[in-house]
Formats: structure tokens, C-alpha cells, sequence
């Protein structure tokens, strides 16, 4: 809890406007940590009463903090006296000691003026509106099939964004003449959507390819046969191989990534792992009597790296 | 490094005329890069320092180069006392 703010500035509590105003010049021309870079313990104290400023200085503040309905804390804190921080660096020398002289004031006349000058016309003429940033979050099989969202602007506009399959986290999709409003005639500025694709429970990308770990049964691995495999366009119907082991990859051609403009489709590439499940009586029985005819040891050859 | 619009944006009582008048004093010492105003780090907390020398210290116009004068002195000697090894914030 920050200390009672008209004690941080030493007036008392019926104080008026201009008192606060002369206090805080006071304590602040005093204490500016940029002005007392030896001195650490200036900053806090700058700190406590621009905060202290900051409550008193607002009426409206004032009157709350004096009905107790906001406290000492109740202000955001901020940033001061941080040119020391680079000003103590090397770099710093850009500002050394002018010992009185202004050596490269005419020069910075003419260099920057024109700059100044093109500015002012500018304002006065046609300027093309400001670029809109926003965010859109993006299911992932939306990202990978391609899809139409809707954004709502914080103006209450909606904008419909046309998602080509295959957009990434990161990209940012410009729409021409959705931003802010010209000036004076000037054409509308863009909306620019970065784009979240969300990640997924079960596929996972891989450049345009799509991988996803299929679990099998026993049998399924032993001896093959159809089974239900969801992918992005819907659930298909895959045949397993006899001996289809866990580890061993299926490619399904042009199911991953849709095609977009003259980039073909991506794969789809089902990784196999085989999940017994609980085991029953008959199973056991099984593989206690069976005797297979090609042992192997699924261990041989493995030994712990030194 | 930020652009002219971008300081005005962050300084919401810079008035350009104002940054102008610095920059020709040479109190701010921006760079020119594809013909606009490039602002560092350095340059930045520099406007901020003087928005608030004149704005909650009131120092005027005529004394702002006198306090920066001083101040780059200031920062000069410890930037010196710094290259030869010497921590300028001795506790005594």
C-alpha cells in the first residue's frame, strides 16, 4: 500500500490546485532520477510522488481518493527517468558535451526541415487511410482445408476473410480498403489478419503433409483389414495390410493439406501402433500354449550407450 | 528505432512544431533513413526527459538548454568514469 499521498507531497489534505501543482514541481525537480543518476534511491522517490501527483492533480481522483473510494494504489505507475539508463552507455556520447556551442544546428535546419515541410503537406492533402491491425483465430482443420471466417471489428463491422487452405500461425492476410477511413479524399487504409492457427487433439502438420498416430487392435495389426480412419475431409475407409505393425507408416495420398493455386494437395501419413487392450481369458490361454515359429527378440541388439 | 509518427503516438502531449524546434536546437538528434525521421532508444527517452523537464518541472524554453547542457556534462563525465573502470555510484 503506497503511503497517503498528500504526506508524500507535504501538503495538507485541503490543499489547493496550485499548492499540489508547486509541491510536486518541487519534490519532482528534486528527486527526477535523470537528474540524480548517483542517487538509486531518487527513483523510487520520483516514483511515490509522480503517483501522488498523479491522484491529487485529477479532481475526479482527488474527490474518490478523499471519499475513500479508490486507495494510494489505485494508479497505474509511469515510466520515468529511464534516460539514464542509455544515456550512461557508449552510445550515450551522441548527446555528449556541447560546451555551449550548437556546431550542427544550421546543418540539422536544412537536413530535417524538408521533412517537417513534406509532413504539413501531407496532412493537408489526400492520405490513404491507416492499416487496421487484428487477430483471427483459426480452427486448424479450417487452416487446412480452407475456409471462410468472420471477423467482427471492434466497430461493430463484420468482415468475412476467405482462409486458403493451408495458411500457418503467423501469416497475415491483407484485405484491401478494410482499414481506417481516407483523409480527405484518399482511399481507405487495409485490414491486416494475423492469423492463430490452433493446434489439433490428432493431426499434426508437417509442411503440407499431415500425420496423425492410429491406434490398432491386435487383430487389426495381425491380420489386416479395413478400418475407419478420420481425416480432414471426413472418416475413410483404409485397408490394412497383414503384419501392419506399430511404427509402420501408410501414405494416403492428397488427404492432408487441400490444393490451393497450382500447389497439390498434401498427404495424409497414418503412423501405426498397436494397442492391445485388456486382455481376456481365451488371449492368455493363447499365448501361454503358442509356440511361435520364428522367435525374435524385439530387444536384440540394444544396449545402453555408455 | 522508431519512426516520427510512431514518437507522436507514444507522446500524447508532443506536439510536432515543438519537436521541431528541439531538433533544430539539436536538444534531439534523430537520423534520416528513406526520407523520414528515425528516433532510438537513446532519442526516445530523450523527448520523454524533456516533456517532463518542461511539463512537470516547468522549466522554460530559455532554461531547457542550460539544464540539458548540464546534464549532458553530467552524463558525459560518468560515461568517462565508466570507460576507466570506475563504478560513478559509490556508497559512502
Amino acid at each position: 500500500m503506497a503511503e497517503d499521498p498528500y504526506k508524500t507531497l507535504g501538503i495538507p489534505r485541503e490543499a489547493s490546485t496550485e499548492a499540489i501543482r508547486a509541491a510536486y514541481r518541487k519534490l519532482a525537480r528534486k528527486h527526477h532520477p535523470d537528474l540524480n543518476p548517483g542517487k538509486p534511491e531518487a527513483e523510487a522517490k520520483f516514483k511515490a510522488v509522480s503517483a501522488a501527483n498523479d491522484l491529487l492533480s485529477d479532481p475526479e481522483k482527488r474527490a474518490r481518493f478523499d471519499r475513500g473510494e479508490i486507495d494510494a494504489d489505485g494508479q497505474e505507475q509511469r515510466p520515468a527517468g529511464s534516460y539514464r539508463q542509455y544515456a550512461e552507455q557508449p552510445t550515450g556520447a551522441k548527446y555528449g558535451a556541447r560546451h555551449g556551442q550548437r556546431p550542427e544546428a544550421e546543418v540539422f535546419d536544412d537536413i530535417f526541415a524538408d521533412i517537417f515541410e513534406q509532413r504539413r503537406r501531407a496532412e493537408s492533402g489526400p492520405r490513404r487511410g491507416r492499416d487496421e491491425s487484428y487477430r483471427l483465430a483459426v480452427p486448424f482443420l479450417h487452416a487446412m482445408e480452407g475456409a471462410t471466417e468472420t471477423l467482427t471489428l471492434p466497430d461493430g463491422r463484420s468482415l468475412s476473410v476467405k482462409i486458403p487452405p493451408g495458411v500457418e500461425t503467423g501469416q497475415v492476410l491483407r484485405l484491401r480498403g478494410q482499414g481506417g477511413p481516407g483523409r480527405n479524399g484518399g482511399p481507405a487504409g487495409d485490414a491486416l489478419i494475423d492469423l492463430d492457427v490452433a493446434e489439433h487433439s490428432l493431426f499434426r502438420r508437417e509442411g503440407f503433409n499431415l500425420h496423425l498416430e492410429l491406434p490398432v487392435t491386435l487383430r487389426e495389426a495381425v491380420l489386416g483389414g479395413p478400418v475407419l480412419v478420420p481425416t480432414p475431409g471426413g472418416p475413410l475407409r483404409v485397408n490394412l495390410p497383414e503384419g501392419s505393425d506399430t511404427g509402420r507408416q501408410i501414405r494416403l495420398r492428397g488427404r492432408g493439406i487441400a490444393a490451393h493455386g497450382k500447389r497439390e494437395a498434401g498427404d495424409l501419413l497414418l503412423t501405426l501402433r498397436v494397442l492391445i487392450g485388456p486382455a481376456d481369458d481365451a488371449l492368455k490361454t493363447f499365448l501361454r500354449d503358442w509356440k511361435p515359429e520364428h522367435p525374435h527378440d524385439p530387444r536384440a541388439g540394444m544396449e545402453a550407450a555408455p | 528505432m522508431i519512426t516520427l509518427d510512431l514518437l507522436c503516438a507514444r507522446f500524447s502531449r508532443l506536439n510536432v512544431e515543438d519537436l521541431q524546434d528541439w531538433i533544430a536546437e539539436g536538444h534531439v538528434r534523430p537520423e534520416r533513413a528513406a526520407g523520414d525521421l528515425v528516433f532510438s532508444e537513446l532519442d526516445v527517452e530523450r523527448v520523454r526527459l524533456i516533456l517532463e523537464l518542461r511539463d512537470d518541472m516547468a522549466v522554460n524554453e530559455e532554461a531547457l538548454p542550460v539544464v540539458l547542457s548540464l546534464l549532458d556534462q553530467l552524463y558525459e563525465l560518468r560515461r568517462r568514469l565508466r570507460a576507466m573502470g570506475v563504478e560513478p555510484d559509490f556508497t559512502a
